[in-house]
């Protein structure tokens, strides 16, 4: 069972949650290894289920982390979520005198490729037992913040999630490099507007500030005309969605580029940022700023050979246990964190019941593939407003109304002065404070109530 | 990573301001200031504030068509002295700013030129952030009204924003301001009021970051009574597929509509809530190809809902206090690049406008041929402008808020 989760029909009963509970009570070490456990896959992970902190607790935290950053064996829930066959993009089909209703046409396929893409994407993080690869990815598509509203083809975004995710555990020169060549991230920063006769310093300029060396990471505005020059002739091809080099449109001069002369292209000047100690150093801080925050400042030295081994670093940081109950989840985390502990599948779901999912997602303002900018998505007390709140609530509720009837008749089962602390063993809250338990007691006979409360209070909100 | 460091990367991040918003959250009970709110002074001012995402083009907005060095640097964007609305011998605005150019005529828009500060940044989110901070030194963890409205009492009600994400320049050291939606679906409430209550109280020992979320329950209530209260109708327009059918932008900016924006902000203050500031916002100005045409999209949205909400202001007294400030992350580069665009670049124009505002061209026009890397060298520093607004249209010892800024616009307001 090395690397999967457990993920049983077994469900313990109230008797089970009474008995951890008193073991809690009872055993001071063991709570701190629970609650060690939980912190780690609260942050690593999407959201753990309660029979996953059970099994961790058992295998105890080193083994846990083991299982999150290096999982074996096949990950049964991507097998139940395969990547769907979108086909390809509609609009390479258009000619050039497509009528107007053609167009119209087309762009109606575009846009249901592009949902059923994003539906597909939120199942399989609801659905994958390797959750620590799944947060990654989500990571990296946050970091190289790519929309596409302007990109609009589902089969590039889904391209780009694959590079993401096939580069995105090892270290940083591969994923720079096959980046610089993502169709869709060239799309998006007008990358085929660069060309030899006609710079466009879009993409060079946001590879340096925000997805390599960084603001500060100590290039020069002449290093981002210098970049751009480097970029030159990358193009894609509509058709066939293929970046190609066209050797016409490239500048092959010598360029300066952080001190260095020489002939860049693409590939070597990819070489050079993902080579730069600040790169290693940017790209480890923005791991530490999404799975530990910013209440804590980073510690050094955190840069590991590959993202797996700065993780690794991160979540073995003594200062990662001081992290706790500081993290704001984004809302793509608490809604995925809530469908999986409450074993919402949306495979199950009604046709609208998706929809619904994915209008929840719109109505919190994250909806993956679409973030608001190239600079990724707020973080922090920015999600904390009134207006996100009121859409919290009625996500809540339509999450606790889709709940698996098992888990509801679960936190029925426990007597009712039990329950707040039932339902925090569901959501993975280590304690109420009082003011929250104030608010659920009298909720106790009211479970879909309960559950909508527990999902907006002020501990589940903040990790 | 010292704190410097840590700063920027905050910054970075695109969320100046969270840190200390979280720090400071604790630190307000709404409920006490509800009690002491009091009606609005009636002669006191409101202040609009409208931010264009992307950097527009400055010199395409308010164009110096008879300079020759305009034309020569970009002569496929340049427009001709006959194409633009005539300002003055020199100077018009671009084509699509009718209603705008209606208003200059009438005394009541002020064109403020060569607005920057010094050692311009090109990054838009950087420079976004030094506009939202007052801050271009070292962007901090608040915002210019935010430190405002931190001296006004920190209730949230009088800074609002009608982004879901609220923007750096409301996060203040003690609160923010409050942000609403534009399009909100009516929906039977799924706590009883005894949930939400209870969810405001504060726990003693509960994090920044907690204690926020559960201020954002005590929030809600006196927000959520304010709007409601004047949103007459239900707005008809519905978000959920909004990002299909609106322009994609690279650089932020929001979602819904100037016009819904306004809208929302001509209610409130007919209603005379006791907002004194607005934020909202247009995005997609980022015109690196193809700039003359999307331009004049972007900028006829943009004339045109200024013109239906300044026309609706002048109707009442309320209105007639209304200031509203235009202004972007920066202008762009004078000479055009090969794609029929511009690169980013630096100083820009903010636009002043409303009743209280004495209308013409402020600031020295900056020089087209004596450049720094290619780029305007700014004439007016942004903070003047910001002061005078903090004094004229706020109230408030603009020194306390600016980090004791000296300079003035003289005579606009």
């Amino acid at each position: 069972m090395r690397g999967t989760l457990r993920r049983t029909g077994d469900k313990p009963g109230p008797d089970v949650i009474l008995t951890v509970l008193e073991h809690r009570a009872a055993n001071v070490g063991g709570m701190r290894e629970r609650e060690a456990v939980a912190h780690l896959l609260r942050r690593a992970t999407f959201g753990p289920t309660a029979d996953e902190v059970d099994d961790a607790e058992r295998a105890g935290l080193a083994a846990t982390l083991d299982r999150l950053l290096d999982p074996a064996g096949p990950d049964r829930g991507a097998a139940a979520t395969p990547t769907p066959a979108l086909g390809p993009d509609p609009a390479a089909a258009l000619a050039q005198d497509a009528t107007r209703e053609q167009r119209q046409q087309v762009n109606r396929e575009r846009r249901e490729q592009v949902n059923t893409l994003t539906a597909w994407w939120l199942a399989r993080m609801i659905a994958a037992e390797h959750q620590g690869d799944e947060k990654l990815l989500f990571f990296w598509h946050g970091h190289w913040a790519t929309s596409v509203r302007k990109v609009r083809s589902a089969p590039l975004m889904l391209r780009q999630l694959e590079t993401l995710r096939r580069f995105g555990r090892g270290p940083l020169a591969p994923l720079v490099d096959a980046m610089v060549r993502d169709p869709a991230l060239i799309l998006w920063l007008d990358g085929q507007q660069n060309t030899r006769r006609a710079p466009n310093e879009n993409l060079a300029r946001e590879l340096l500030e925000l997805f390599t060396l960084g603001i500060g990471g100590g290039y020069r505005e002449a290093d981002v005309k210098e970049g751009a020059r480097a970029l030159t002739g990358w193009t894609v091809d509509r058709r066939t969605g293929v970046a190609r080099f066209v050797a016409r449109r490239h500048d092959p001069g010598p360029k300066t580029i952080l001190g260095s002369r020489a002939a860049f292209d693409a590939g070597s000047y990819a070489a050079l940022l993902a080579g730069r100690p600040e790169t290693a150093r940017f790209v480890a801080g923005r791991l530490w700023f999404r799975y530990a925050g910013a209440q804590v400042p980073p510690p050094a030295d955190l840069a590991g050979p590959d993202t797996v081994g700065t993780l690794r670093r991160i979540f073995t940081a003594p200062a990662f246990a001081q992290t706790r109950d500081t993290l704001v989840k984004q809302p793509v985390e608490w809604l995925v964190g809530a469908a999986r502990q409450l074993g919402v599948r949306p495979a199950t779901l009604s046709e609208a019941g998706r929809r619904r999912l994915l209008a929840g997602l719109n109505a919190l303002d994250q909806v993956p593939l679409r973030p608001p900018s190239v600079g990724g998505w707020p973080a922090g007390t920015a999600w904390l407003t009134t207006s996100s709140l009121q859409a919290r609530m009625r996500v809540a509720d339509q999450v606790a109304g889709a709940a698996d009837p098992a888990v509801l008749a679960r936190l029925a089962a426990a007597p009712p002065a039990g329950r707040p602390d039932a339902l925090a063993r569901l959501l993975v809250v280590d304690r109420w404070s009082d003011r929250t338990r104030a608010a659920l007691v009298p909720l106790a006979g009211q479970p879909r109530r309960l559950l909508v409360a527990g999902l907006v209070s002020p501990e589940y909100a903040v990790s | 990573m010292d704190v410097l460091t840590r700063r920027r990367f905050l910054v970075a991040s695109g969320v100046v301001g969270a840190s200390a918003l979280a720090g400071g959250a604790a630190a307000y009970r709404l409920n006490d200031l509800l009690a002491t709110a009091g009606d609005r002074d009636p002669q006191a001012r409101t202040l609009v504030l409208v931010t264009l995402y992307g950097g527009n083009d400055g010199l395409n907005t308010v164009v110096p068509h008879a300079d020759p060095a305009y034309r020569n640097a970009r002569p496929d964007l340049a427009y001709s002295a006959e194409e633009v609305l005539r300002l003055d011998d020199g100077t018009g605005l671009n084509p699509a700013l009718a209603g705008l150019h209606r208003a200059y005529g009438a005394g009541r828009l002020a064109v403020v030129r060569g607005v920057g500060y010094p050692k311009p940044d090109r990054s838009h989110f950087r420079s976004m952030d030094i506009w939202h901070t007052a801050q271009p030194d070292r962007p901090g963890t608040t915002g210019w009204l935010g430190r405002w409205l931190d001296r006004a009492g920190a209730d949230p009600r009088l800074a609002v924003s009608f982004e879901p994400a609220l923007p750096p320049l409301l996060a203040g050291e003690r609160g923010a301001g409050a942000s609403v939606p534009v399009t909100e679906r009516e929906s039977p409430p799924r706590l009883a009021a005894e949930t939400l209550t209870a969810l405001a109280a504060v726990a003693p020992d509960d994090s920044p970051a907690r204690a926020r979320a559960a201020a954002c329950f005590a929030d809600l209530g006196a927000v959520d009574a304010m709007v409601r209260q004047v949103r007459a109708t239900p707005a008809a327009e519905d978000a959920e597929d909004d990002g299909e059918t609106a322009s994609a932008t690279a650089t932020g900016g929001a979602r819904a509509s100037l016009d819904a924006q306004l809208d929302l902000v001509a209610r409130c203050v007919e209603a005379g809530v006791v907002t004194r500031v607005f934020s909202v916002s247009l995005g997609g100005f980022d015109t690196h190809a193809d700039e003359k045409q999307l331009q004049q999209v972007l900028l006829g949205q943009l004339d045109g809902a200024l013109s239906r909400f300044t026309d609706r202001m002048s109707r009442t007294e309320a209105g007639r206090k209304v200031v509203v400030a235009v202004y972007s992350e920066f202008g762009r580069r004078v000479r055009a690049n090969a794609s029929d665009g511009t690169d980013h670049g630096t100083a820009s124009n903010v636009l002043l406008l409303g009743a209280p505002v004495d209308g013409g061209l402020y600031g020295e026009p900056p020089s087209l041929t004596d450049l720094d890397d290619g780029d305007l060298k700014f004439t007016t520093d942004f903070r003047d402008v910001y002061a005078t607004l903090l004094e004229r249209v706020l109230d408030t010892d603009a020194g306390a808020v600016l980090g004791g800024w000296r300079g003035r616009l003289a005579d606009a307001l």
